[in-house]
């Protein structure tokens, strides 16, 4: 199918404008076509992923315009093995937002339904985008919706969760352009490629290095830019939450893996403790923090920057294993072990936000100290709830095991001490989460409201089903997914192996 | 010389015209028939508008009037843009003046006179004419300022503006006297022909009185006092005048005057102008935080991006003009939007400037609010829409001539920048309507003019590149 890319990208934001021009009184079938839109946008990752040539490191389904002739900047698209698992993750998670928000939304849902489906179309050309300036067209534009989502249907501190959200993210933002700006004034175009093949001297990839880092370590988060997080979860609604856990936190990792480490592999070689040592106080300096947290939002979001500090992990551990080993053979597993568990942590976290969205629309509380004992009421739901919860603590079986195992693996070919600091936050996983399904699910019923609760409708069923699905067919047979991203990963290993100097 | 043919000056001489004729309209119609003016204005402006395209294109450089006068495709498509906006901004101002009793003929000729001052200052090539240019806009606009006459915040703005717009007028006469007097012309050509040799103390003086009074005209910290006061206390439509069709002149005005003038002394008042921009950058962004009012908001926001105007020019390239050009004109494209809004909002007795006006304008007046939150993103430097290539064409040049501290601190006062931007986003989408507020205008025509506005921000957003290439064709 040709322009597959540009219809995975054009069709939602279509679809959105649709569902704002069809305005809040015909929500109804403002409501259909939302989800009717994201189904197709769904299926039609279905040819993406079908037709992917698994044997290359190419970008495929390639597409280029001229766009802006005078700066050598083009409509330039394709996909290659770490852009395609995100794609169809940004695709699958779009629908159960969608289907989430059915009744829950009252007001205003026309303009809630077109601010997903925007999204969900920029979100996907992020990934996409083959020219850097493209890149940053999607990824500055998508903070609009959002900063909207949150600020409209978010909770009683929305206005300072998202514009604190909105000015952070800006921020790092702002001066990653000033590095992009800086390379194509060498470069003479803004192709990821020739950025990426741009000699560059020690001193300028280290700035660019760092102007990079600003922008992916906020989005990321990493310790110490992470604050905005737990308030921009809390605030935003359940939906709002989902994109964000699921989605918008990878597109740090996969700048990490798309700029840093091609553009710049010898300043990354030579700051990778500074970006190691960061993980590891996520990991497990945020997972001491997740333990004392009475909210179970602000839970799930500490527990997001614990887990998306393996992704950092894996990514930049792979230099100390080629130190330690004189090897690359097991670099390799590191990033398979970052891009694994960034897809993981894509499905857990947005179904446990999901999960509190059911409790939240029925009680309204988000305090653990307000539950207790859910099981006796919910039974269904109490299943969903402890598998995702078991999943998010690594179990195996699940796809939470296969990325944080790989991580694990490939630090200790660096140094045991690493695998040793990062195998922690198993320990401490399984302390915050099990403890939150322990307060929440388990014991005698706590309060009248909760001895009223209804188990899952079957909007819910549905929702939740297909995430546990996703959960332990990754959890069990990941082999597709590694498959995939295998020469993409063995390309960029070599890039970020080799020396520019 | 060639033959003179005036047909490049067909703007001007049209322009002239129309202003007698729309005054003796004026008064020959009376006071039943006042409709006849704003109708007429505008009809003028479309036929002037339709005169120069037809006439006014040049082929090349062209010099008219002795060499006073300087006919090139920059002047033709700023005059082009300047009928444009002139037309747009008295489309949305006519029920705000009508609602306040202040629609009179004088207030349309006033506008004509002052764009003829717009275009005499994109056509100079002398000293002399830069100045009738500058003195033409001035004096047209400080009377605008004042002119509901039984407002005493107008009349104390008009004032302000008129004093201290009397001492910049001075500082520029001054300088240009001591320019003058080291080279024995007052044509720019011959001036930065005569000015090749070595940095005379007196050149510098000099400099320093031009770089002072542009640096005013422009808005540009410590000189830009007037500015917020002025924008505050004039009519909104005044405000509106101002702060959109006279950038284009004032642009102008520094580009004839410095860039191709004193071209010789680039050194020098580049390095006075990274200064001005600094401070400028520094203090427009963190005095609008504090603001209440939005018209004052918007004047520091004004002053704001007047810093990065003259960033272009301080990188001292071509490549820096055209990127200053491109700034200006997506400047006064989301200007004439942002205060269009207010007018729109404004009714008879409610004015709808302070920030707490628009609180639920979303609910109250989607179009108006979504309208007004599109150019609040593009002045942020938000992409899908114009203004974020505006910010990047600016950090572009700074990096290319090498200015890597402008660049960090422009990038920092962007973000900075944002934060006002988003508070007046969060007023009309996050905060629930007052039952108390007016409801806003529903004139459809003008609606359908600022939805074209706001459109228009988005689709030169997402393809920049036209008005890309024709900024840089306008300037090599």
């Amino acid at each position: 199918m040709p322009h597959l890319l540009s219809i995975l990208i054009w069709l939602p934001i279509a679809a959105g404008l649709a569902v704002l021009a069809l305005g809040d009184r015909q929500i109804a079938a403002g409501r259909w076509l939302a989800l009717a839109a994201s189904l197709a946008t769904l299926a039609l990752t279905v040819p993406l992923w079908a037709h992917f040539d698994t044997a290359t490191a190419a970008l495929q389904f390639a597409e280029k315009l001229a766009w802006i002739p005078r700066f050598q900047a083009y409509y330039a698209l394709g996909v290659d093995g770490i852009s395609l698992p995100l794609i169809v993750l940004t695709a699958f998670m779009t629908v159960p937002v969608v289907i989430a928000g059915w009744t829950v939304i009252e007001s205003r849902p026309a303009q809630y339904y077109a601010a997903f489906l925007i999204m969900e179309g920029l979100m996907i050309g992020v990934f996409s985008a083959s020219d850097a300036l493209l890149f940053y067209f999607f990824w500055e534009a998508m903070l609009i919706p959002m900063f909207l989502i949150i600020g409209i249907w978010g909770g009683p501190r929305r206005v300072y969760a998202t514009i604190k959200f909105f000015l952070y993210t800006f921020l790092g933002s702002v001066f990653m352009l000033t590095a992009f700006i800086y390379m194509y004034l060498k470069a003479g175009d803004y192709g990821i490629a020739s950025l990426q093949a741009l000699p560059l001297t020690l001193s300028e990839q280290r700035w660019i290095f760092l102007a990079l880092m600003l922008a992916f370590a906020v989005k990321v988060p990493m310790f110490p830019v992470h604050t905005w997080l737990p308030d921009a979860h809390v605030e935003a609604p359940t939906g709002g939450s989902v994109i964000l856990a699921a989605i918008m936190l990878k597109m740090g990792g996969y700048g990490f893996l798309r700029f840093s480490l091609p553009i710049a592999p010898d300043a990354s070689r030579e700051l990778d403790l500074l970006v190691i040592a960061l993980s590891l106080i996520a990991v497990i300096y945020i997972g001491f923090v997740a333990l004392v947290q009475q909210d179970m939002k602000k839970l799930i979001a500490y527990s997001s920057i614990a887990h998306m500090g393996f992704v950092t992990l894996g990514a930049f551990v792979i230099y100390e294993i080629v130190a330690a080993t004189h090897s690359t053979q097991g670099a390799g597993m590191g990033l398979d072990g970052a891009m694994v568990q960034m897809i993981s942590h894509g499905l857990i976290s947005g179904a446990l936000f999901l999960c509190v969205g059911v409790l939240y629309d029925r009680v309204h509380s988000r305090q653990i100290a307000d539950y207790g004992g859910v099981v006796n009421t919910m039974p269904v739901f109490a299943t969903f709830m402890v598998l995702f919860a078991l999943a998010n603590t690594g179990l195996p079986g699940t796809s939470g095991f296969v990325g944080e195992f790989l991580v694990i693996i490939a630090s200790f070919r660096a140094s045991f001490w690493y695998a040793a600091l990062a195998a922690v936050t198993l320990i401490l996983g399984a302390c915050y989460t099990l403890w939150l399904v322990k307060r929440v699910v388990f014991g005698a019923v706590a309060s009248p409201k909760v001895a009223a609760l209804e188990d899952l409708n079957p909007r819910e069923f549905v929702v939740l089903g297909a995430l546990a699905v996703a959960v332990l067919a990754v959890g069990v047979w990941p082999a597709p997914l590694l498959k995939v991203m295998q020469p993409t990963i063995h390309h960029l290993v070599t890039q970020a192996i080799a020396t520019k100097l | 010389m060639s033959s003179p043919s005036f047909a490049p000056a067909t703007p001007e001489i049209w322009l002239t015209c129309a202003v007698c004729i729309v005054l003796l309209a004026e008064v020959f119609a009376g006071e039943r028939r006042r409709g006849l003016t704003p109708t007429l204005t505008l009809l003028a402006l479309a036929l002037g508008a339709a005169l120069t395209v037809q006439y006014g294109q040049v082929a090349q450089r062209t010099l008219l009037f002795d060499g006073l006068y300087i006919a090139d495709e920059l002047s033709w498509v700023l005059k082009l843009a300047g009928f444009l906006i002139v037309a747009v901004a008295l489309l949305y101002s006519r029920s705000y003046l009508e609602n306040r009793g202040i629609l009179r003929g004088e207030y349309y000729v006033l506008a004509l006179t002052a764009l003829l001052g717009i275009f005499v200052l994109a056509s100079a090539n002398s000293l002399l004419t830069l100045y009738l240019g500058v003195e033409l806009l001035a004096l047209s606009v400080y009377a605008m300022v004042a002119f509901d006459r039984d407002s005493g915040v107008a009349a104390e703005s008009a004032m302000k503006y008129f004093v201290l717009g009397a001492i910049a007028s001075g500082t520029l006469l001054y300088g240009m006297s001591v320019i003058y007097g080291l080279t024995g012309t007052l044509d720019l050509g011959e001036i930065a022909a005569r000015l090749n040799g070595p940095l005379t103390p007196g050149l510098i003086l000099g400099l320093t009185f031009i770089v002072v009074a542009v640096a005013f005209k422009l808005g540009a910290v410590p000189f830009h006092m007037w500015l917020p006061d002025v924008y505050e206390g004039a009519p909104t439509s005044v405000t509106l005048f101002i702060g959109t069709a006279p950038k284009l002149a004032y642009f102008a005005l520094t580009l004839r005057l410095l860039t191709y003038g004193l071209a010789g002394a680039v050194g020098e008042w580049s390095q006075m102008l990274a200064g001005l921009a600094v401070l400028t950058l520094v203090v427009g962004n963190v005095v609008a935080i504090v603001q209440t009012n939005l018209k004052r908001m918007l004047a520091y926001s004004t002053i704001a991006n007047v810093g990065f105007i003259v960033l272009g020019f301080v990188a001292g390239t071509p490549e820096g003009y055209s990127a200053a050009l491109y700034y200006t004109l997506v400047y006064v494209l989301v200007a004439l939007g942002s205060f269009g809004v207010i007018l729109l909002a404004s009714r008879k007795g409610f004015e709808a400037d302070r920030l707490e006006d628009y609180r639920g304008l979303q609910q109250r007046d989607p179009l108006l609010a979504a309208a007004m939150m599109v150019l609040m993103f593009s002045t942020a430097g938000v992409p899908p829409f114009v203004g974020f290539w505006a910010k990047l064409r600016i950090f572009q040049v700074l990096w290319e001539s090498h200015h890597l501290w402008l660049v960090v601190i422009a990038a920092a006062m962007s973000v900075v920048g944002a934060y006002y931007y988003l508070r007046v986003i969060k007023l009309m989408y996050f905060d629930p309507p007052p039952e108390t507020l007016p409801p806003t205008a529903r004139s459809a025509g003008v609606r359908f003019a600022l939805g074209l506005n706001a459109a228009a921000v988005l689709a030169l957003g997402v393809l920049p590149g036209p008005l890309l290439d024709l900024c840089a064709r306008l300037i090599h």
